[in-house]
């Protein structure tokens, strides 16, 4: 094995799927120096997809699933142990408890966390949750092993979607509360919004969109029930939140990096921007956390929340941290995730909220089996498959070459009228969320930023 | 002399023994045209791209000349299989006929084979003992996937050599090479198609009603959510696993052993950790499948390949083993190296046709290997290379002649 352009320490901050891929992709590549993980979760990394699927039904136990390791990474483990900081200058992280850490590369993993219920009184009663680590899961299977009334799931995106499916699966009742217009309307856009919408309805969820929960009710400090804010009311037990997920940047304010509510922006090859959109040299981000500029998607900062893309962008991340210049490469992948939900599978690859328009290139809704592929300004920038996921590929290099949309329509199993419509999606240019600062000084040697404010 | 296409020359049964120069010769030219307007194909990311591409047919009917390419036309008299229709249709047959076979309504049933699987093998290796002389493929690489394959569809085992004989028709109904009794083969491969069609649906037709626990009568039986075969499509089904759950593995089961016994070192690792054996078998898989092309797809469209168009309704004929040897994809691609990590091959296609038995071949070959390298102490090769069959679509040796030395001796 070759030795690496650039030894010394590297210490990867948070140790989950990117943090550890990462770490196994340094030793692959030949690292030799010391390398040091700090998560603060007290386990190892484990993944977390199962988390909403198989222990939901019950097939996997929380404190089962695990990540294989592929590797032994002969590192330093520091668990439980939250960093609290970064001091770009003296290059050390600071630790909870005053420890600080010296490194000569760091890497950010630290991911996202569940967006809490915004009221803490009603967040704090038994039986309301959200969903993200190992132990929210155990807590939630515990919940639905005791076979609540009704479980209300608060937002149906894909979490909240899949949750809704393993209670179903389970037999429990389930009321889905979404303030969209239907199901994962906000990942996938209209079609199949009004797809997973009525799939969840065949599958006996009592749906509920274009409404929002307006508060928890308790009694002796535990969940009773819930209001909506078209004046019904629901009684149930347990109740998920599922409203998406915020980015682990706080504990980088004040450091200087490129950090806020979108996560840590970087550029292609993983390197982490300070806040004057310079690239740092020894700071690198990865996975859920990251926020980086994809040509396909003409150079938007993506943030993505998908397995694949913290695995590949580990890997990339790794091997910039110990090469030197020409030889660094850039996270190029075509962003891909999956999803299984009533029965179906659901694989995207692409970004299906950078488009305007849609078209079911392949089956039907009423089959289950489709595939819907996005277009923005005339070429395919997203394809959507449900139990349809062997040509996938052929999509994926229709977005790479920018191929013209609609496709193709001679497919061998098209059997709708391939007519493209709205796509539905929130505005692509809305996809990219600059950081909110304003310049100060006005001789050029002044010049500087300062945060504004942060979003939430 | 005409002028000699590549296909031509690769279905030319003097290449038989080894295709893999003129595979070469196909990949150089990426897409390579024929005089009868079929399309060669043998790039990895080629063949992979084409396998996952919606808008080529598996479908003849969509072919502008059913008979170009050299192909069967498809029998007006008998539903089309699986592997002949394309999706939705494909698809709910295969899904209907999977119910029984595997995940996710019956995934221990495969797994449940083994135990019956080593007992053949066993019992057909048990035979080999103390032989100085073996043909590997009568003696043990032909009966031990038909014993399986007729156990698990339900045939009676005194039905065996017939199933043998129709089987030898139908598969000589793939060879490609045009040749004098074109028409004699053709019209006996329809024939024993039919023969054995007709024989296997009086046995399903036999247990409708009177489940007996084997795949015939599951098919026969299954009233699932996705409704059940009719009994045209539950013939065609039973003749499509019968054929293909054994044609294939009886080559993959020689030329694995062939390929051992070329590379001594290989075997003595094998030997030496069985535990090698499953990986071993992909590698097997990638650098001699026992299907060696696919000569059934056509664009429906035209699609364009490496700057070249190849019209739709044309023969496009995809060489998974060419592909499975890409220089650009595998390191070494012509070196056999059973301790390879990274093996994506085509041993089984990719995409929706991709193999059925897969779970079911592998399990019996990994079975056979470990069992032969078990029994046999110093088998040496009689004849290298060995007699072939005839087609090139199914390759594989008709006979393997192997030599034990005898023990106590020199
Ligand atoms: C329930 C669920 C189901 C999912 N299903 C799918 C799916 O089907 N398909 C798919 O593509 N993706 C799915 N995902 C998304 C996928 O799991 C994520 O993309 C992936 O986990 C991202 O990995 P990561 O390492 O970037 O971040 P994370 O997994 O979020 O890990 C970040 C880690 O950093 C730690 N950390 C945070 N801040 C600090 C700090 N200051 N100090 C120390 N440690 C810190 C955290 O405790 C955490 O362990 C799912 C996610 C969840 C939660």
């Amino acid at each position: 094995m070759p030795g690496t352009d650039r030894p010394g320490r590297i210490v990867v901050v948070g140790a989950s799927l990117a943090g550890l891929r990462a770490a196994e992709a340094l030793r692959d590549n030949g690292f030799t120096g010391e390398l040091t993980l700090v998560g603060e979760e007290d386990r190892p990394p484990y993944d977390r997809p199962p988390l909403s699927k198989a222990v939901l039904l019950g097939r996997v136990r929380a404190a089962d699933v695990t990540l294989p390791a592929r590797r032994a990474v002969d590192a330093r483990w520091r668990l439980g142990v939250r960093a609290e900081g970064v001091d770009l200058t003296h290059r050390t992280v600071l630790l909870a408890g005053g420890e600080r850490l010296p490194y000569d590369r760091l890497l950010i993993a630290t991911g996202t966390r569940a967006r809490p219920w915004p009221h803490p009184g009603e967040a704090a009663l038994h039986g309301v949750l959200a969903l993200r680590t190992a132990a929210d899961a155990a807590l939630l299977s515990g919940l639905l092993d005791a076979g609540p009334r009704r479980v209300l799931v608060i937002g149906a995106g894909f979490t909240g979607s899949e949750i809704a499916s393993a209670c179903r699966g389970r037999g429990l009742d389930v009321t889905v509360v979404e303030r969209g217009p239907a199901p994962l309307v906000g990942a996938l856009g209209g079609t199949l919004g009004a797809f997973a919408a009525a799939l969840q309805r065949a599958h006996g969820v009592d749906l509920r969109c274009g409404v929002t929960v307006t508060s928890l009710q308790g009694r002796d400090g535990r969940l009773v029930g819930a209001e909506l804010s078209d004046g019904g009311r629901i009684e149930a037990d347990v109740a998920v939140v599922c409203l998406g997920a915020v980015r682990n940047t706080e504990w980088l304010d004040g450091s200087g990096l490129a950090a806020g509510p979108r996560g840590l922006a970087c550029d292609a090859g993983c390197r982490a921007f300070d806040m004057y959109g310079i690239v740092t040299d020894d700071v690198f981000v990865a996975g859920d956390v990251a926020r980086f500029p994809h040509p396909l998607f003409e150079y938007q900062l993506l943030s993505l929340e998908h397995w694949g893309n913290a695995v590949a962008q580990a890997e990339v991340a790794a091997h910039n941290m110990i090469s030197e210049g020409p030889r660094r490469r850039p996270h190029l992948a075509v962003p891909a995730f999956w999803s299984s939900q009533f029965g179906l599978n659901i694989k995207s690859v692409g970004v299906p909220t950078f488009s305007d328009r849609v078209v079911i290139a392949q089956g039907s809704p009423a089959e289950r089996r489709l595939v819907a592929v996005y277009g923005y300004r005339g070429r395919v920038t997203a394809a959507v498959s449900v139990n349809r996921a062997k040509s996938l590929e052929y999509y994926e290099r229709l977005i790479e070459s920018a191929a013209p949309f609609p496709p193709d329509p001679a497919t061998t199993d098209r059997t709708v009228a391939p007519t493209p419509v709205p796509s539905d999606v929130p505005d692509p240019r809305q996809l990219s969320h600059g950081p909110t600062v304003a310049l100060t000084g006005h001789l050029p040697d002044r010049r500087g930023l300062a945060l504004v404010r942060r979003e939430s | 002399m005409p002028p000699e296409t590549l296909f031509r020359r690769i279905t030319d049964y003097a290449s038989r023994a080894d295709p893999y120069p003129l595979y070469a010769e196909l990949r150089e030219a990426r897409v390579a045209r024929q005089e009868d307007g079929s399309y060669l194909i043998g790039t990895f990311a080629d063949v992979a791209a084409l396998l996952h591409d919606p808008r080529i047919s598996s479908d003849l009917h969509n072919r502008t000349d059913p008979r170009a390419g050299g192909l069967l036309p498809p029998p007006d008299d008998m539903p089309p299989s699986f592997i002949g229709v394309d999706d939705p249709e494909h698809d709910r047959l295969r899904r209907l006929a999977m119910r029984p076979f595997g995940p996710p309504h019956s995934p221990g049933r495969i797994d449940g084979l083994t135990g019956e699987v080593t007992r053949i093998a066993r019992e057909l290796a048990g035979s080999l003992d103390g032989r100085d002389r073996i043909d590997l493929v009568d003696d043990f690489a032909y009966p031990l996937p038909v014993g399986v394959i007729c156990g698990l569809l339900g045939v009676p085992a005194e039905d065996v050599p017939q199933v043998h004989a129709w089987t030898e028709s139908i598969i000589a109904g793939f060879d490609l090479t045009p040749g004098q009794d074109e028409e004699a083969r053709t019209r006996a491969a329809r024939e024993a198609r039919r023969g054995m069609a007709a024989y296997l649906s009086g046995l399903a037709e036999s247990r409708r009603g009177h489940p007996s626990g084997d795949l015939l009568s599951d098919l026969a039986n299954d009233h699932g959510p996705d409704g059940s075969l009719t009994p045209g499509e539950l013939m065609v089904t039973a003749v499509l696993l019968l054929i293909a759950g054994h044609e294939t593995t009886v080559n993959l089961i020689t030329n694995g052993m062939l390929t051992l016994l070329r590379h001594p070192d290989a075997l003595a690792l094998l030997r030496a950790d069985p535990g090698l054996v499953p990986g071993a078998v992909e590698e097997l898989l990638r650098y001699e499948p026992p299907v060696q092309l696919l000569p059934q797809r056509t664009p429906l469209t035209d699609v364009e390949v490496a700057g070249v168009t190849i019209p739709r309704g044309a023969p496009l004929i995809l060489v998974l083993a060419a592909a499975n040897r890409d220089p650009l994809r595998y390191e070494n691609a012509d070196r056999f190296d059973p301790l390879r990590r990274d093996i994506q091959h085509f041993g089984f296609g990719s995409g929706v046709h991709n193999c059925f038995g897969a779970p079911l071949a592998r399990l019996e070959t990994r079975v056979a290997l470990t069992e032969l390298l078990r029994a046999l102490d110093a088998p040496a090769l009689v004849e290298d290379p060995p007699p072939y069959r005839r087609s090139p679509v199914l390759r594989g040796p008709r006979h393997l002649l192997i030599e034990q030395a005898t023990g106590g001796g020199a």
